[in-house]
């Protein structure tokens, strides 16, 4: 098979604890150098955080994996300082085609809303990605990202955890305050804690190949159901870089896994297609099947989950890392917070909270799809083809057609941590959603609202300010449309219903946690200590 | 609104001859197809979703 892309391979050095057999404390150790892992190193560390990274292995990613990444997780990894070279790298789309046997029957336009700095969508294979963020953790003086270290064993503790690792000089123990589990679907770390990890598990199975082919196709996502080339089933085509593409075919449950990865089996496969005289290499291949599960509890005392460790969904929608990098944001301010003495321990289980109900709607999203791609009766295989069948001709059958439900942000609509509204408010920046962007201008240069927010509490004000709220390390930064940026779109006022005066009160992760038509010192401070786990 | 269950068609004997003509020469499996995509048209013209709900409840055989 072809590389277009070199693994880097990292140096494997022993730690001076290891070496001198000493136990030694650390506050946050994070388990698993993924994307979700590598985030939360960032993050943590943005936020002032010492933070020790283990990994089983010394490279990236094998094989492009991840491919999407949405909107959301790159706003975070621009708040971190590492999306430039993804967004540079990656491809953007936003036109997709839907096929039936041999013909299309529709096709969609992403239609993002314009006024955003960041694209709905980017593709790009999950081994760039990891890359540019273990750069980035390398440079970053609060992050000690250690290489072939594997955790063994896992003793909890009510005010640390206890941990066997295993490297290539044999077997030591460190202590943590704080573990953070991103080692994927089969977690280790969930086993260790005897953590429950339910739901339901598909019977099927895919190929996954990357082909690197200069044909000219548009860079767009085609899905065909039941094509003609491929009687019976799906397949799936994306773009990735480095004229890389995504194929993706379903197998059935009957398919051997072994057979199906190898190249004479893939080939023709390939071939049938995008052609007999397309010219291609193979890159990489994976026969893989899926299930949607979720952890129990997020938390288990000091041992927090995230990622795939915490949940699995199906492929189909681009969920995985997406809402494992959307867990980070919501854990890295709260445990800092909790670490720092500024909130109680209760802060950390809202996490729990508010990803858990996440995790449901994006295992909710991505179960439906799937029943949608592989019907399990001939019911229901019967209304998917109907629907496939009218909706190349009415438009009112396209929204039933799912070949997956895009990723977006899950508003934590019943969060504990929300300040219910106390007025009427158009648009859907509620309490628990995560704030939109809009571009903006500062001293006449172009800017963006995001980039304006706080690295803790921002109070965003359509009306002057007339006290500061002190709270101590957690007092907001205030921003007040017209004095602190110019609303140049009129898009910030739109999107927030910021009539004269409205205040809203947002989040460290960027999300709203509290909005009034007016200011109140004392209700800001209420909302504030709401949104610390202090009250409920 | 909840779902009509008084008589509202406006000429039930010639939407039931329509209906059944329209399958006459039909097979099961062609007829079954027909079916399914006649209930998403007219999904669509009930579009509230308690209403729909109501009806497959209505529909489904009675529990075993």
């Amino acid at each position: 098979m072809l590389n277009t892309y070199q693994f880097p391979e990292f140096e494997y050095v022993q730690s001076p604890e290891q070496i001198a057999g000493q136990v030694l404390r650390h506050p946050v150790v994070v388990v698993g150098a993924g994307p979700v892992g590598l985030t939360a190193a960032l993050d943590f560390a943005a936020r002032g955080l010492k933070v020790v990274v283990l990994d089983d292995s010394d490279t990236v990613s094998v094989g492009s994996r991840a491919v999407c990444y949405a909107k959301r997780p790159l706003e975070i990894w621009d708040r971190l300082g590492v999306a430039d070279r993804m967004l540079d790298k990656g491809i953007g789309w936003k036109q997709g085609r839907v096929f039936f046997r041999d013909r299309e029957v529709y096709n969609f336009d992403l239609l993002p809303e314009e006024g955003h700095k960041i694209p709905a969508f980017i593709n790009l294979q999950q081994y760039y990605l990891e890359e540019y963020m273990v750069e980035a953790a390398r440079s970053n003086p609060l992050i000690d990202l250690r290489w072939k270290h594997k955790v063994v064993s896992l003793h909890r503790h009510d005010d640390h955890a206890e941990l066997a690792v295993e490297t290539p000089d044999g077997i030591f123990r460190m202590e943590a305050d704080w573990v953070v589990a991103c080692d994927g679907a089969n977690s280790d770390i969930r086993n260790m804690v005897g953590a429950e990890f339910k739901g339901q598990f598909f019977q099927d199975r895919f190929l996954i190949a990357d082909i690197v082919m200069k044909a000219n196709f548009p860079t767009e996502r085609w899905f065909w159901f039941d094509p003609d080339f491929h009687r019976g089933q799906s397949a799936l085509l994306h773009k990735q870089s480095d004229d890389v593409w995504r194929l993706d075919f379903q197998l059935g449950w009957d398919a051997d896994p072994k057979l199906e990865k190898q190249p004479e089996r893939i080939i023709p496969r390939v071939k049938a297609m995008i052609g007999e005289d397309v010219e291609f290499e193979l890159e990489w291949a994976s026969v893989y099947q899926f299930a949607c599960r979720r952890i129990d509890d997020f938390r288990y005392g000091r041992v927090l989950f995230a990622g795939d460790a915490a949940h699995q969904v199906s492929p189909f929608g681009a969920r995985g890392a997406n809402t494992g990098v959307q867990d980070i944001d919501n854990l890295g301010w709260k445990l800092a917070a909790v670490i720092r003495g500024d909130a109680p321990d209760s802060l950390i289980d809202s996490y729990h909270a508010e990803r858990a109900y996440a995790a449901d709607d994006n295992i909710l999203n991505s179960t439906r799809s799937t029943d949608f791609i592989t019907p399990k009766n001939t019911a229901s295989r019967r209304f998917r083809d109907a629907a496939l069948a009218l909706s190349e001709q009415f438009e009112f059958a396209r929204p039933l057609v799912n070949s997956g439900r895009l990723s977006v942000p899950t508003p934590y609509a019943q969060s504990p941590l929300n300040t219910p509204d106390d007025a009427a408010w158009a648009g859907r920046m509620a309490p628990g959603t995560c704030a939109a962007d809009a571009p903006v201008k500062v001293r006449g240069e172009e800017a963006w609202l995001l980039e304006l927010l706080g690295d803790g509490f921002t109070l965003l004000s359509f009306g002057p300010v007339p006290e500061t709220v002190s709270r101590g390390a957690l007092t907001p930064k205030i921003l007040v449309a017209g004095e602190d940026f110019e609303d140049s779109a009129g898009l910030v006022a739109e999107r927030y219903d910021g009539t004269p005066g409205s205040v809203y009160l947002i989040r460290p992760d960027q999300h709203v946690a509290a909005r009034w038509r007016q200011f109140d010192a004392d209700k800001v401070a209420q909302a504030i200590a709401r949104a610390m786990g202090e009250t409920t | 609104m909840t779902l009509m269950l008084s008589p509202n068609l406006e000429n039930p004997d010639a939407f039931y001859e329509a209906l059944t003509d329209a399958q006459r020469d039909l097979s099961d499996e062609q007829a079954n197809d027909m079916n399914a995509r006649l209930v998403l048209i007219l999904a669509n013209q009930v579009g509230r979703l308690e209403d729909l709900r109501e009806a497959i409840r209505l529909a489904a055989p009675a529990e075993a």
